[in-house]
């Protein structure tokens, strides 16, 4: 494999104490490689050593098959841009300045900007949507901007590799789409190498072309998303233990309610999922029947109900599964109805519904 | 547009900063126990023909004297500017982290054991001294920013230190000869009097190389401003930079307390305005102006202390201090609020 960014059995960490050991990993131009793991994993450590941050206690980092420790600071500032997770304060700054700082390795002995330079600014603020900024001062922008302002400075700095600690910290949601997706389109468009961590284990799965997942002092596993990203991976990862992780959607379910169920929720296509969380958040153990296995309420309903029925997709409701239904039915106080679209398959549907209203259940 | 206004006012700050300069150097020079006519210095400053008198006051008391308080000044503003660069906090400065009483206390030494020796001490040795003095707190500051990371932490201890010093030296002066005491006292109070064109001459190569060489280092020196990591990663040698900008700043106070004995807040209050006037803290623009500001400051100060209370000379520490603190104060007010 041509490799762009290569660690060769690199061992990082402060000092005499190791954090993470016996790294390999290659990186190919253009590719975006995401960093995941818990809180305090090594992510970090992994890469302010691939910046020259920290010296590698063991192993190497090697760009272009070149040793890192061989490139001057000035050298690897024309390759290597990065964005840190550590808040800055300059004095005085406007956000374009902020930006045109990132045109130093390419500036004279006074650090004055040329024509070429102040385009090359305009063109990074633009790239960022950071322009509307650009005169104000850097410290009284939000955090967004802040964000935003500090990817312009570093793609202003021209690299070929990019590093990000965290990039999408104190983003809301809106910018931390919007960060990604100019990250993805400079790895496309630009051909420029992408490592980052990330704490957004969803996001990590949409942008990234692999993952790197970091546990205990090893790399845990390591592959595109769909290869790595399952639950049980997720679980150990993170070590959760109450709540789930849907690495599908990359959705996050709290715990359950245990218990035998208070309610019955009828639905489908999607509409249970509000009445799940609803009753999920008020801790009231619910059943929920009969879902097809196709349909969105499934994906929910199996992380939270605390009794489910399915039937296989396009299906009539066996007689089996029929009679489940009405068993919870008659042990549930309370049905709700979601609102259900009946066809030929699951007319028992409403047959059901039929039976929690004689029964004076149905609210 | 906006970098039309920028250079606008920088213009006008620049040009304020000169004129105030002109002011200061003419009337310090036209100022004095002896009461020489204007057009009569001018007469002497540019024929140098005239009475012997009237010669040796012009040339061997004034001038030299309002020359070393712009200097001076200058190097002790740009000495401040560079420490603040260096501890990422306005409020570092050669006074407050201890370091003039270092060099001081230094030179006070050498004083007494050379006097006492040779008769004198040459200019050089004293800068040396000091230069010693100053590197000697200064890593001692260093050693203690490893384990206290908070700038409070390392102020108090730099005031420590200068109090240590300034007992050190109390104690030197308190135990010198008779014949030394009267030297002493002045100079380490702080005072511009009792320069001569020798020392004028030694001061400007000393000052002047750093100053240039501070004037080069503008590039490194804004990098900086975005943190240490963001420096290293845009190119810059922290490792070296730091060692530069430790080792200009001891000079340039150093030379400063040679010469003139500790002088407080200078350093601080003079890159603070500065920065405020120009509405940048770009290095390019800002250390110049320091360097400006600084000697502004001093040459004001220094005449002041000569006629306040003419023919008694006030120490020159008494008048910046009176000025300078406030300022300090204000920044710190002003500081608070810009956080919150």
């Amino acid at each position: 494999m041509n490799a762009y960014l290569n660690l060769e059995n690199l061992t990082v960490g402060y000092g005499a104490h190791a954090v993470i050991e016996d790294i390999g990993l290659q990186v190919k131009k253009g590719e975006i490689l995401t960093l995941i793991g818990a809180n305090g994993a090594g992510k970090s450590t992994i890469l302010k050593t691939i910046i020259k941050q920290l010296p590698p206690l063991k192993g190497a980092v090697m760009i272009e098959k070149k040793g890192i420790a061989d490139y001057s600071f000035s050298e690897l500032s024309k390759t290597m841009a990065v964005v840190l997770t550590e808040r800055i304060r300059p004095e005085l700054m406007t956000c374009r300045e902020v930006v045109a700082m990132g045109r130093y390795p390419y500036t004279g002995r006074l650090g004055l900007l040329g024509k070429e330079d102040e385009e090359k600014v305009a063109g990074a603020m633009r790239a960022v949507h950071a322009e509307e900024v650009a005169d104000k001062d850097f410290n009284a922008t939000s955090d967004g901007q802040k964000q935003r302002v500090l990817l312009a400075r570093a793609l202003c700095q021209e690299p070929e590799l990019l590093i990000l600690d965290e990039p999408t910290s104190f983003l809301d949601i809106r910018y931390k789409l919007e960060l990604l997706s100019i990250l993805r389109n400079m790895a496309r468009q630009k051909g420029i190498t992408v490592v980052m961590s990330l704490h957004e284990i969803d996001l990590a799965m949409k942008i990234s072309d692999r993952v790197v997942c970091v546990k205990g002092d090893r790399i845990f596993c390591e592959g595109s998303p769909e290869e790595v990203l399952d639950e049980g991976v997720i679980r150990s990862l993170y070590g959760i233990e109450g709540g789930h992780f849907d690495p599908l959607f990359g959705s996050l379910e709290l715990p359950r309610a245990e218990g035998r169920p208070e309610v019955l929720v009828l639905s489908d296509s999607g509409r249970g999922i509000p009445i799940y969380r609803r009753l999920q958040k008020e801790g009231r153990p619910f059943a929920a029947a009969v879902v097809y296995r196709n349909d969105q309420d499934y994906q929910v309903a199996r992380y939270l109900a605390s009794e489910i029925v399915t039937e296989e997709p396009f299906r009539y409701i066996s007689d089996e599964n029929y009679e489940k239904a009405l068993s919870l039915l008659d042990e549930c106080k309370e049905v709700y109805d979601a609102g259900l679209s009946i066809g030929e398959c699951n007319a028992r549907m409403a047959k059901l519904r039929q039976e929690a209203a004689d029964r004076g259940k149905l609210s | 547009m906006r970098s039309h206004s920028r250079v606008i006012r920088y213009t006008i700050v620049f040009a304020a900063l000169l004129a105030l300069l002109i002011l200061m150097l003419i009337l310090n020079i036209n100022t004095g126990n002896v009461q020489i006519s204007p057009i009569r210095i001018f007469e002497l400053l540019f024929t140098g023909r005239g009475e012997e008198n009237e010669l040796n006051i012009i040339f061997k008391i004034r001038l030299p004297r309002l020359i070393m308080a712009a200097l001076l000044g200058g190097a002790l503003a740009l000495a401040g500017f560079l420490l603040q660069t260096f501890f990422g906090n306005p409020i570092a400065g050669p006074f407050v982290l201890g370091i003039s009483s270092g060099a001081k206390m230094l030179v006070a030494l050498t004083m007494i054991y050379f006097l006492d020796k040779a008769g004198r001490v040459s200019s050089i040795l004293m800068v040396l001294s000091a230069f010693v003095g100053a590197m000697m707190s200064t890593l001692f500051i260093l050693v203690i920013s490893q384990h206290v990371r908070q700038m409070a932490g390392l102020l108090v201890a730099g005031i420590m230190i200068g109090y240590i010093c300034s007992a050190i030296t109390d104690f030197l002066v308190t135990f010198a000869e008779d014949s030394d005491i009267v030297n002493l006292r002045g100079w380490s109070l702080g005072s511009f009097s009792g320069m001569d064109m020798g020392n004028v001459r030694s001061a400007l190569i000393i000052v002047g190389i750093c100053s240039i060489f501070t004037f080069f280092l503008s590039k490194p020196i804004g990098a900086f401003q975005l943190g240490e990591n963001y420096a290293q990663s845009m190119g810059v040698n922290v490792r070296r930079f730091r060692i530069l900008l430790i080792l200009l700043s001891s000079l340039l106070a150093a030379c400063v307390t040679a010469y003139a004995g500790p002088i407080s807040f200078v350093g601080i209050a003079v890159p603070f305005l500065m920065k405020r006037s120009l509405k940048t803290a770009k290095p390019l623009v800002v250390i110049p102006a320091t360097f400006l500001g600084g000697a502004v400051f001093c040459t004001f100060s220094d005449l002041i202390a000569r006629t306040a209370f003419a023919p008694t000379e006030l120490n020159i520490s008494t008048v910046t201090s009176l000025f300078g603190a406030p300022i300090v104060i204000y920044m710190l007010l002003n500081n608070r609020k810009n956080k919150e």
